[in-house]
């Protein structure tokens, strides 16, 4: 897009795409703050007028609010943590020349297709279920007293299932990431005495810089406002309850639509300040 | 030192056999260019030396040692990638740093290294960047600076200027000749142009699906090769092949003779032809000259400019004692 002219013209051709998206994200952005700032409670009298800050103080002085941050951050950073080491990992094993690698493949990949609600009952009533999981199968095998996952383990509980769901997506693009480089690099690096584990550190690792930062990044963005994997396990017991469970339980349960967008908006808050972080700490991979 | 024997080397891929048993010798100091057609098995052959690949049987020796079996790092040999192979995330500096990180050379010698390397290759002003932020003949130097530190006893090129433009490739050429003759180090240069190798090489081994066709110094091989397919490779333009029954007269059954050793006339000569394209080089003219009823095409390298043009009937005086004579096995005929 260099001349004038066609600077101009593609912003017109990306204009209605971007109306679109603002008014797509601004009208439910914009109904959130108005609501946190009214009284409204849709079964007990509907709309009772302006509440000024009371929601915002509200929800911040509730004993449940900073819990929620840290259960909110400790999932993101956990999930994250394991899924990146093990991605880099299997990357690096679905890279090497093996027999079967299409089925492999296929098989590593096919968890991202399972809906996060489904995979969740699977896990909680398959595989950590105290009388008929497999893992206590597992555990009675060795004569220990099966573990009661959920509600005596619940935060590992939830990070595994959370990351079995992601670590797919964290593979496959540290895979096309790995498959990227240049295989002549490695050879130089075997000829000027690295060993294997320097050539990792020092040549495969940097080269994934941009792929790891970008499973972050994104990754980041969907697991702050996972839901639907804490609603079908624990429900938000046992010190699983997240910061946009919070919300749900303010909105629809105590039927508090003011409160929980208040919530939403302190939500939005938290967003912000950790891609600030983000930003600060991976962002600069992504420059070229 | 960097004396380094094959002995009776071999490689297969699978069921391909690449290299059939070869046995080579280089001696300390030489620079010697392997040369060939595209996938005759020159790369698979500096890979082997450089233990990048395994040899399917045979025996490799540096100065004396068996390498066979030895780790790439441990044969202290030193290799130039066609791609250049630097090290994107790292810069100019700490590209050459690398080896001798790698092998634990103490900071201050490291320095001085990198330095020195550093005004040999004219790269001092570019220490700080990022190889994507250098031209190709930066980086190209970046990757021989990336060797020289190592101090190794020997240098493998792969192709090293396939990716420069024609003007830098000349000027890069000089500059590993003039290396060459600094260090005094074995060099083992792999190409496809034969330009690159009679320039360049004390002793050329020109390659063809894997066997050895003949080794030689660049004079020994254009004066005398020995058969027909080192005769056609080694010079440009290409020899001129002729058979039937003028190279029986000689006693041959192909004689070749190369476009620099026929004389073109207007008026009388041994053979007779009609001009076709001329290519004109300013110091020489080339002239594609057809009918002659001897081969298709004659090629005659004309000094300065000629005055014939497209269709004009020509004579062609070729220089008997330069012939080449060949038997039908291809050999060359003493
Ligand atoms: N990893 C491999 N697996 C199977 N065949 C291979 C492999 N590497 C090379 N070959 C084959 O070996 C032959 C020689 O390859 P090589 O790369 O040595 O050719 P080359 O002389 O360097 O050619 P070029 O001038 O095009 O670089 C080719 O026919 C190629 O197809
Ligand atoms: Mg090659």
């Amino acid at each position: 897009m260099a001349t004038q002219h066609s600077r101009s013209a593609a912003r017109l051709m990306l204009a209605p795409a971007v109306i679109l998206l603002l008014g797509w994200m601004l009208v439910p952005l914009i109904m959130t703050l108005y609501f946190s700032f009214k009284n409204y409670l849709p079964l007990r009298g509907g709309d009772l007028g302006w509440a000024g800050f009371e929601n915002y103080t509200r929800f911040v002085t509730s004993s449940s609010f900073w819990p929620s941050v840290a259960t909110t951050l400790i999932i993101v950073g956990g999930v994250l943590f394991i899924t990146v080491i093990l991605g880099i990992f299997l990357a690096i094993l679905l890279n090497q020349p093996m027999w079967g690698q299409g089925i492999v493949r296929i098989l590593v990949i096919a968890p991202f297709f399972v809906m996060p609600t489904v995979s969740a009952l699977v896990w909680k009533n398959m595989f950590m279920d105290p009388n008929y999981g497999l893992l206590a199968y597992l555990w009675e095998f060795f004569g220990a007293t099966p573990v009661e996952w959920l509600s005596k383990a619940s935060m590992p509980s939830i990070i595994t299932i959370v990351s079995w769901q992601w670590l797919p997506f964290a593979t496959l693009i540290l895979l096309t990431a790995i498959q990227s480089l240049d295989s002549e690099q490695l050879e130089a690096a075997e000829m000027d005495g690295a060993s294997a584990t320097k050539r990792f550190a020092y040549i495969t690792l940097p080269h994934l810089g941009r792929a790891i930062t970008v499973v972050i990044l994104i990754q980041t963005i969907f697991l702050l406002s996972i839901f639907a994997e804490i609603f079908v396990t624990t429900g938000g017991a046992f010190g699983t309850k997240t910061l946009s469970y919070l919300i749900f339980q303010r909105v629809l349960e105590s039927q508090n639509v003011g409160l929980g967008s208040a919530g939403g908006v302190y939500a939005i808050i938290l967003a912000n300040i950790v891609a600030v972080f983000l930003m600060r700490i991976v962002g600069k991979n992504l420059d070229a | 030192m960097g004396r380094i024997t094959l002995d009776k080397v071999t490689k297969s891929f699978g069921d391909t056999n690449v290299i059939p048993p070869l046995d080579l010798t280089i001696n300390d100091g030489e620079f010697v260019v392997f040369v060939g057609p595209s996938g005759c098995g020159k790369s698979t052959l500096l890979r082997l030396i450089a233990g990048l690949e395994d040899v399917s049987s045979g025996q490799i020796r540096i100065d004396g040692e068996d390498a066979t079996n030895l780790a790439p790092a441990k044969r202290k040999l030193a290799m130039v990638f066609q791609s250049y192979a630097l090290y994107p995330h790292m810069s100019v500096r700490k590209n050459i740093a690398f080896p001798m990180k790698m092998a634990g050379v103490d900071e201050a010698e490291q320095k001085k290294r990198i330095e020195a390397a550093a005004k040999a290759l004219n790269l001092t002003d570019y220490l700080d960047r990022r190889p994507g932020q250098l031209s190709g003949g930066q980086r190209q130097r970046v990757a021989i600076g990336r060797a020289i530190v190592r101090e190794p006893s020997a240098f493998l090129f792969d192709e090293p200027l396939s990716n420069l433009d024609a003007a830098l490739r000349v000027n890069m050429r000089l500059e590993i000749s003039e290396l060459h003759n600094q260090l005094k180090t074995t060099m083992i240069y792999v190409t496809h142009d034969q330009v690159e190798a009679m320039t360049m090489a004390d002793k050329i081994v020109v390659l063809r699906a894997g066997h050895i066709e003949q080794v030689g110094s660049p004079l020994e091989l254009y004066r005398e090769p020995r058969n027909k397919f080192v005769a056609g490779f080694i010079g440009s333009p290409k020899m001129n092949f002729i058979e039937g029954s003028v190279a029986a007269q000689h006693g041959a059954h192909t004689i070749g003779i190369r476009p620099e050793h026929i004389t073109a006339s207007e008026t009388a000569g041994l053979w007779q032809g009609v001009v076709g394209v001329a290519e004109h080089l300013g110091s020489d003219t080339f002239l594609h000259v057809h009918n002659t009823g001897l081969t298709d095409t004659i090629t005659v390298r004309v000094n300065g400019e000629f005055g014939l043009r497209h269709g004009d009937t020509v004579y062609l005086n070729p220089e008997m004692d330069k012939l080449h004579k060949f038997d039908a096995q291809g050999l060359r005929i003493a």
